[in-house]
């Protein structure tokens, strides 16, 4: 499985999106997350966005107060991941329109929504942002 | 309860807080006490709405329980029922916020999961392409093999969906539905073979479902390999050819002749490509798979030189990974970048300081070890406590490696490893504690040096202060007991057991301590009481030895006796100064008061390993010490000596302490050899002659013979004669059932049979020569019996180390597990070899092979032809053998002809030439049927 698990995590640490693609209780999430937190938030600009965790690779990176960290297999290619939180964050900027913090949180079942667009299984289905944003559009215009 | 809209009242339940109040409120109270009771306020709200019957309620109720759930870690497997009512909903909104909570929060073991089946079978074949969507989604995240079974026919007709988005979906769904439900394969891999070859949109999807089922196990997927060769050459998507690059690499180590036809477009991509995350997937699939071709290994480092090269952190990173790649098979390319790994050493960055001292490492041989370890140490010295100690830790597992391979002189090592235990931070204490042990025991030369290694760290105090390293000290401490003889000063080393400040240390390792002092004392007292012994002793033990196992090592290694010989006159001349200078009356007895005085306290310690320790050493020291100024009062000569009480006490430790320890093999107990006579599987049945009274219960395995005696508990002759004949006829029925038994659970048999031949005397478990005879046999054992601590000696002398046998593995190989990859690949091989014989896929396929093949095969056209043949014959193929045994569903047609094809293909594949191939298949047609445990690979790509 290419991608294990989608974080966004903001700067005090607060998970404001999760997304798993294997089972861990909550409890496991709950320690896994606050030793990723810990990990990561103490890196500086001056370092590289590669972190190895457990049998995890995490690759991460910071948008504004928003930490985007993103769980793989040690087979998956860290730079193409980094492509893919971009992809996701330009497919944000467009739904909301310069996306923040607050967004993610009040909308959250939208930001799941597109990340199921993009992402099933741990392997990306879908890149391009017309055809992820699509349904939701369509979701938008019904209600 | 601290604000938050009050109490429960008549407003909460008319005017519903939505997920944007929720999430107000939740911002509203600080972190902490507030926060949490508000948030259980608002699950005491939940629970109340979410059984509401209206339908708007009980979804915002359900969406807030998933918010919470999902990022405050809100337990919601209560509402697990409500979300499967949800999905029945009418509205889309409704069913979404039902399937993400299910998604989110169902687990395997949810109880509710099988009420969800006939939902979802229902929005699968909806209308609405958005609720299938919905549907896949979920399912794919939740699915268990229940789901997969009942949904499979399902999933099936959505593959064939005209839709791009429904198809992409389903196919990304079957990756886990393959993994639940290995049947599935059967019904749906065509389809997602043909999606191969369909739109780009799908493409993606099905490279990412083939890459995932490739990393597994990648064998069955090479009759593909000519599809995602097309998709290699093709495409244009990135992300598609990551995951293709990643399927070669899998692929390319199956089959070589694929590498040539890969290798090219490989580094057209490579020398092409703008984005640097397919260039760095090109690097790392040429230097991982492909390194045999110099021309695109060559490029890839001249790739690699760039990322390093780069100011972007993460190409420097990913650089040194790429470099670590490729410094097994080609170093120069470390060479080539040397100064920027070592410059990397100091990086700000730890990971990338890391990734560094993993490449210093793999240069590391034996030329330069002592180099690169003192710079290592110097960067040591100035990291900070972490990496200080990766870096330590990655020497010592480095030089260890394969029983101290790559050093040399061994002399440096270990003082190599006392410079290591005062580094400040220094926290592996438990590594080197072992290293120092286990060299001393397998390297015979270097204990001279350890033992003044180990001595500077004993005497110095400051050490003792320090924790991390007491695990370190305990090895000097051991070290200076076990091999004193070579100690310049024991006095000086049993000041050093005592002092003071040994108080510091744990009691376990205190108790080491003290023990190596008794081995100190003894030592000094043997040297005083009996010079001449001891004079002989030394000498003894290191050249003459014929008692001692040393000495059949030497046989074997003539060119190393002479070292050992100068070693021995080193030894003896060091142990006559040592005599003449040391051991005096005065130092003696003052070594004997100093013993009683400072661990007279201990004597009463709680501890009691080190209590008994302490009063063992008491005791020594009290006789000697009362014998000794006995004596003294009486103006004794020394000639008496040999005959005090003390003396025989002290010669019959001194032996005992004198054998050396040596390293045992862990296969060492099977080398035993059986005794003429002993029959292991012979019945226990004259147990019972003995173990009448005493009525073991016995196990039902030996029931069959042993049972019958127990029944007459009395144990007479007569019985156990009776016995005996039983056991007589049903020795042959019991040897058998115990080789079925021995069949069926050998793992937990001890491997046997395979090195019997080598084996010949008993305890040691490596001299074969061994001509002892038997008396003197004997003589050794009865010694040993009185030793306690002794083992077998099975030390040879440098330069050689001791290594015992090949590796050191555990003797026992691990019973393969069968898991569900095998299932899904033997079920694909199956799909692939099999259902392509039937006429119309065979057609397709076989066309669009062709096609594919006049692509690939721009150079040989003239072979076409012949590939179509091959074609022909591989899709006739259909595989026989199953590994996973599991009962196939699908008769397959025909089946007699494989199993000769496959052996066919065996054959083809180990002779190199397509003609040779070609003619073996021939003649394995008319072979016998074998059972294969390779797959058939078709060499389309030829």
């Amino acid at each position: 499985m290419g991608i294990r698990f989608v974080l966004m995590v903001n700067k005090q640490g607060q998970t404001r999106l999760a997304q798993y693609y294997e089972y861990l209780t909550l409890e496991e999430r709950r320690a896994l997350e606050g030793e990723i937190v810990r990990k990561c938030l103490a890196r500086n600009e001056q370092q590289c966005s590669f972190v190895e965790h457990r049998t995890y690779k995490i690759v991460y990176r910071r948008y504004a107060s928003l930490f985007f960290l993103v769980g793989v297999d040690n087979e998956e290619n860290e730079l193409a991941i980094l492509e893919f939180i971009h992809l996701l964050v330009e497919t944000m900027d467009r739904h909301f329109g310069n996306v923040c913090e607050l967004d993610i949180m009040f909308h959250l079942e939208k930001a799941h929504f597109m990340l199921e667009e993009m992402v099933m299984n741990g392997c990306i289905v879908e890149t391009s942002k017309a055809n992820i944003l699509a349904p939701i559009q369509l979701m938008d215009k019904a209600s | 309860m601290s604000g938050g809209g009050g109490g429960p009242s008549l407003m909460d339940s008319l005017f519903q807080r939505t997920l944007d109040d929720l999430i107000k409120g939740i911002r509203i109270h600080t972190p902490g006490a507030a926060q949490s009771s508000f948030i259980s306020k608002s699950l005491d709200e939940i629970r109340r709405e979410i059984k509401s019957t209206d339908l708007q309620t009980k979804s915002t109720a359900l969406q807030k329980l998933t918010y919470l759930h999902s990022l405050h870690g809100i337990d919601m497997s209560w509402a697990a029922f409500h979300a499967v009512e949800l999905t029945s909903s009418p509205s889309f909104i409704h069913k979404k916020t039902a399937y993400l909570a299910a998604s989110l929060s169902f687990r395997p073991q949810t109880d509710v999961l099988l009420l969800l089946t006939n939902q979802l079978r229902k929005d699968l074949s909806s209308a609405n392409q958005h609720e299938v969507s919905l549907a896949l989604e979920c399912l794919s995240v939740i699915c268990t093999p229940h789901f997969a079974r009942d949904l499979t026919p399902d999933i099936f007709t959505l593959l064939a969906s005209t839709k791009n988005f429904i198809r992409k979906k389903s196919i990304a769904c079957l990756l886990m539905v393959f993994t639940q439900y290995p049947d599935a394969v059967r019904v749906c891999f065509k389809r997602l073979v043909e999606n191969l070859e369909a739109s780009t949109e799908t493409l993606a999807a099905t490279v990412g479902v083939f890459c995932e089922l490739a990393c597994k196990e990648p064998r069955s997927y090479l009759p593909l390999a000519p599809e995602f060769y097309r998709i290699l050459v093709d495409s244009r998507n990135n992300w598609v050819l990551i995951k293709v690059l990643k399927i070669f690499a899998k692929l390319a180590k199956l089959e070589p002749r694929l590498a040539k036809k890969v290798v090219e477009p490989i580094c057209d991509h490579m020398k092409r490509s703008e984005a640097k995350s397919l260039v760095f997937e090109c690097v790392r699939t040429i230097v991982s798979s492909f390194y045999e071709y110099e021309f695109a290994v060559k490029l890839a480092v001249a790739k690699i030189r760039e990322f390093l090269l780069d100011t972007d952190l993460n190409l420097k990173y990913l650089g040194l990974q790429g470099l670590l790649l490729v410094a097994p098979n080609h170093s120069w390319a470390v060479l080539e970048n040397k100064e920027v790994v070592i410059k990397s050493l100091s990086d700000v960055d730890r990971n990338i300081k890391l990734e560094a001292l993993r490449l210093v490492m793999s240069m590391v041989s034996d030329d330069n070890v002592v180099e690169i370890c003192r710079v290592l140490i110097g960067y040591s010295l100035k990291s900070d406590p972490e990496f200080c100690n990766e870096i330590l830790m990655s020497m010592l597992s480095t030089c260890s490696r394969n029983v101290y391979e790559i050093i040399v002189d061994f002399d440096w090592y270990v003082s190599l490893l006392g410079e290591m235990a005062r580094i400040p931070h220094c926290q592996n204490g438990e590594e080197i504690e072992y290293q120092l042990i286990d060299i001393g025991m397998r390297v015979k030369d270097v204990r001279p040096e350890l033992v003044r290694v180990g001595r500077d760290l004993l005497i110095d105090p400051a050490l003792l202060g320090n924790p991390f390293i007491h695990r370190i000290l305990s090895a000097a401490a051991w070290v200076s007991g076990e091999y004193v003889r070579f100690s310049r000063n024991p006095f000086e080393i049993m000041e050093a057991l005592l002092q003071p400040r040994t108080n510091l240390l744990p009691p376990s390792i205190r108790a080491v301590y003290i023990h190596s002092a008794y081995k100190v004392l003894s030592f000094c007292l043997h040297s005083f009481l009996l010079p001449n012994r001891t004079a002989n002793f030394l000498s003894e033990f290191v050249d003459m030895e014929p008692d001692f196992t040393y000495s059949e090592s030497e046989r074997e290694l003539p060119e190393t006796s002479g070292l050992s010989e100068t070693n021995a006159d080193n030894a003896k001349n060091s142990s006559s100064s040592l005599k003449k200078d040391t051991f005096t009356r005065e130092s003696v007895v003052n070594v004997l008061t100093l013993i009683l005085t400072s661990l007279s306290p201990l004597a009463g310690s709680h501890d009691v390993e080190l209590q008994e320790r302490v009063r063992n050493l008491l005791g020594l020291a009290q006789l000697a010490q009362q014998e000794i100024s006995y004596h003294d009062d009486h103006k004794e000569k020394m000639v008496d000596r040999d005959d005090l009480k003390t003396s025989i006490i002290i010669r019959l430790i001194n032996d005992a302490l004198s054998e050396d320890f040596g390293p045992v093999s862990l296969s060492a107990q099977e080398r035993v050899p059986v005794p003429d006579g002993l029959v292991l599987e012979e019945n226990l049945s004259k147990l019972d002659i003995i173990c009448a009274d005493v009525q073991l219960p016995i196990s039902k395995s030996f029931s069959l013979v042993v049972r019958p005696s127990f029944l007459q508990t009395d144990g007479d002759s007569v019985s156990s004669r009776q016995n005996e004949e039983e056991s007589e006829t049903s020795a042959a029925e019991s040897t058998s059932l115990l080789s079925e038994h021995r069949k069926r659970h050998g793992l937990f048999y001890l491997p046997s049979d395979n090195n019997q031949n080598t084996s010949t005397g008993f305890p040691p478990a490596n001299d074969p020569n061994k001509k002892d005879n038997d008396v003197e046999d004997l003589v050794k054992l009865t010694e040993e019996s009185l030793a306690l601590k002794r083992k077998s000696n099975l030390a040879r002398p440098r330069p050689v180390v001791v290594k015992l046998d090949e590796g050191e593995r555990h003797p026992i190989t691990v019973k393969k597990t069968q898991s569900n990859d095998d299932l899904i690949s033997g079920a694909v091989r199956d799909v692939l070899l099999g259902n392509e014989a039937s006429s119309q896929s065979n057609q397709s396929s076989g066309r669009r092979r062709g096609k594919t093949l006049s692509k690939v095969d721009q150079g040989s056209e003239s072979k076409d032809n012949m590939e179509n043949f091959e074609i022909g014959n591989s899709s006739k193929r259909r595989s026989k053998h199953r590994i996973h045994g599991k009962d196939k569903k699908h008769p397959s047609p025909g089946n007699n002809v494989e199993g000769r094809d496959e052996n066919g293909e065996i054959n083809k594949k180990k002779s190199g030439s397509r003609h040779g191939r070609h003619k073996a298949r021939q003649r394995a047609d008319g072979g016998i049927n074998v059972v294969v445990q390779k797959p058939v690979i078709p060499d389309f790509l030829l």
